[in-house]
């Protein structure tokens, strides 16, 4: 019952606590977050190391992105991915969610014998979750989204657990298929601290342009986009008394009663 | 004339509210511009709910009825909506942020290579017929104005408990079409259902709500929210790890709280866990690090361990709220 490729789809993402707003320029200055691998794309890669441990393949992950993000490529191998994809052009640049799952759904082609593709829910910046299913339909096969498990039932064949309002469901789907893996269903394994150093200093990563992949400037980027954003704001935080009260327990539980009391009346 | 479409999403029979939110939204963009418009309604004989669906908004309802539609599947729900688009060719199609919501839109707006704006908080057409929308990102504090630039019908999904459902208008014009599905060609089939009830919080008055500083147990979180009738919410990490139901959940991936009051214990106030709290009249907070970033998102900001304060405090309440 051995399982061809997995693929995971990666991407980075600033910590949103850390990103500032510049309200003059309207523009948002990410140089002094700190860059993670999106919180999501962890558990769907974590999701598909523990489907290689139980059932074999190879797990392959692809990211669409600027170069500074191999060194997060080469973290995810040093988790145990195999190998890494990382499509980068200049042209990319501005690409909304069509042209990204177009871009992403040809890197999984060219990959290739793929059996499950596996994405994160939504990234933690756009937070859009509308990829998944974009990639999906670009490769016409099916998918399911949210969910936190997945299990082989027979060849070709598997069962996955999916998130729905007031509880789950069980599905089972047809091979190859995506689906869209829920942020903290799992908890992601720590690099082995010698494949750390090797994806590091040896592992050589794949990188495609957009010719590799047969596409033109104009199918993305800004061009290539359906939508455009006009500007950007930020929501500053609801007016609030920002009282702070401090002591002892007991005085702070007392000021919270009054408060409560107060409140309730 | 131009044509709204909104996709009404049922679960056996029963309407999900956040549709009808839509659906008056979209009502009222309509009357200010003269369009029409258009419920779509997928389910198993559900022809019965579709014309009271016009009091929300809609001018008519498209019904497609079928067994396999009975509660939300992916590729059916694609598979007829697909075809309908096509065939009709709406202007526009709206859809609420749920799950199922987002699940179909994202796959609707690549078959049609259009575009889609995620979870607006804010809609709007513009007067060249474009859609524009408010698209919240980085949890939700920064908000990108988004128009859609190409592609046909112009979607968005639309974030839930933004916009307030009415009932003022008329009942709607049903129409029935026949479902073409295979069931047999189905590549992802449910096979079971698991539910154990649902609360949903934004509808609530009072809310205590746990973080990971309760470090999962919730006993003090909910013997509080009872003296004070309040209900039980907490952050997401705590329903990841499976303490909480997914449904109880504050924050940009959750709930959004209005309530008047929200208790917010051993929560330090992400960016993603704020933004589920920005319409609760009074927050008070409890947290043992000063520095916590939640008490710039709170009226009272107590600081001290929760597990110290909260018994007193219910001592206190006890005798008297
Ligand atoms: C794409 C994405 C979407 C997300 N969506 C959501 C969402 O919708 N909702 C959500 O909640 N999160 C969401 N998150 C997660 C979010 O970023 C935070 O990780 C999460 O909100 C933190 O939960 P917390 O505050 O309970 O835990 P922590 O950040 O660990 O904070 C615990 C707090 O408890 C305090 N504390 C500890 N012990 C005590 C004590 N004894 N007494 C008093 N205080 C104590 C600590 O000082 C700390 O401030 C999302 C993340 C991503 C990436």
């Amino acid at each position: 019952m051995g399982l061809r490729n997995i693929v995971v789809t990666l991407k980075v993402t600033p910590k949103p606590e850390e990103i500032r707003f510049d309200p003059v320029t309207k523009t948002i200055d990410r140089s002094k977050a700190t860059n993670e691998i999106n919180p999501a794309d962890k558990n769907a890669l974590e999701m598909a190391l523990q489907l290689k441990d139980r059932y074999g393949g190879r797990v392959i992950v692809v990211s669409m992105g600027p170069p500074f993000w191999e060194p997060f490529l080469k973290l995810a191998v040093a988790m145990g991915a195999d190998d890494a994809v990382l499509v980068s052009d200049r042209a990319l640049a501005g690409s909304d969610t069509l042209p990204t799952s177009l871009t992403l759904a040809r890197a999984i082609q060219r990959i290739g014998d793929y059996d499950i593709i596996l994405t994160g829910e939504e990234s933690s910046d756009g937070g859009t979750g509308q990829v998944p299913p974009g990639i999906a339909e670009w490769l016409g096969i099916p998918h399911v989204t949210y969910i936190t498990s997945i299990e082989i039932i027979e060849p070709g064949k598997a069962r996955v657990k999916r998130t729905i309002k007031g509880g789950y469901e069980i599905l089972e789907v047809d091979m190859p298929f995506l689906a869209s893996v829920e942020l903290g269903c799992n908890t992601p394994r720590f690099p082995d601290f010698r494949r750390k150093r090797w994806a590091e200093r040896e592992f050589k990563l794949k990188t495609w342009s957009i010719a590799d992949l047969g596409l033109s400037p104009e199918e993305v980027g800004f061009k290539g986009s359906a939508t455009t954003v006009d500007t950007l704001m930020e929501l500053k935080p609801p007016e609030r008394l920002r009282s702070r009260i401090t002591g002892a327990p007991d005085e702070i539980a007392e000021e919270l009663a009054r408060i409560i009391r107060e409140l309730l009346r | 004339m131009r044509d709204i479409w909104v996709f009404i999403e049922q679960d056996s029979g029963v309407v999900e509210e956040s549709s009808l939110e839509v659906l008056t939204k979209a009502r009222e963009i309509a009357d200010a511009r003269g369009y029409l418009v258009t419920g779509v309604l997928l389910g198993r004989g559900v022809r019965g709910i579709a014309g009271g669906l016009g009091r929300y908004g809609a001018h008519r309802v498209i019904v497609v009825e079928h067994p396999i539609l009975e509660s939300y599947l992916g590729e059916p729900y694609a598979s007829v909506m697909g075809d309908l688009i096509g065939e009709r060719n709406p202007d526009y199609f709206l859809a609420s942020a749920t799950r199922n919501g987002r699940d179909l839109a994202g796959r609707l707006a690549v078959r049609f290579r259009t575009g889609l704006q995620a979870h607006v908080v804010n809609l709007d057409i513009a007067e060249d017929g474009s859609l524009v929308g408010h698209v919240p990102g980085f949890g939700g504090n920064i908000v990108a104005v988004v128009r859609n630039v190409r592609g046909r019908p112009q979607m968005a999904t639309v974030a839930l408990g933004v916009f307030r459902p009415r009932e003022a208008w008329g009942e709607a014009e049903v129409e029935v079409v026949e479902a073409k599905l295979d069931p047999s060609k189905l590549r992802a089939r449910r096979v079971e259902v698991v539910r154990r009830g649902y609360v949903d919080l934004s509808k609530s008055r009072r809310v205590v709500v746990g973080g990971m500083g309760t470090g999962g147990d919730l006993t003090l979180v909910r013997e509080l929210a009872k003296i004070i009738q309040a209900d039980v919410g907490v952050s997401r990490p705590l329903s990841d790890i499976g303490v909480a139901p997914k449904d109880i959940y504050i924050g940009s991936t959750g709930v959004s709280l209005n309530a008047d009051l929200a208790v917010i214990v051993g929560v330090s106030g992400a960016p993603h866990f704020v933004s589920g709290i920005r319409n609760v009249r009074t927050v008070i907070s409890i947290n043992k690090d000063p520095e916590a970033p939640i008490a710039e998102y709170s009226d009272y900001f107590a600081v001290g361990d929760l597990f110290e304060i909260i018994p007193k405090l219910i001592e206190k309440l006890r005798r008297g709220v």
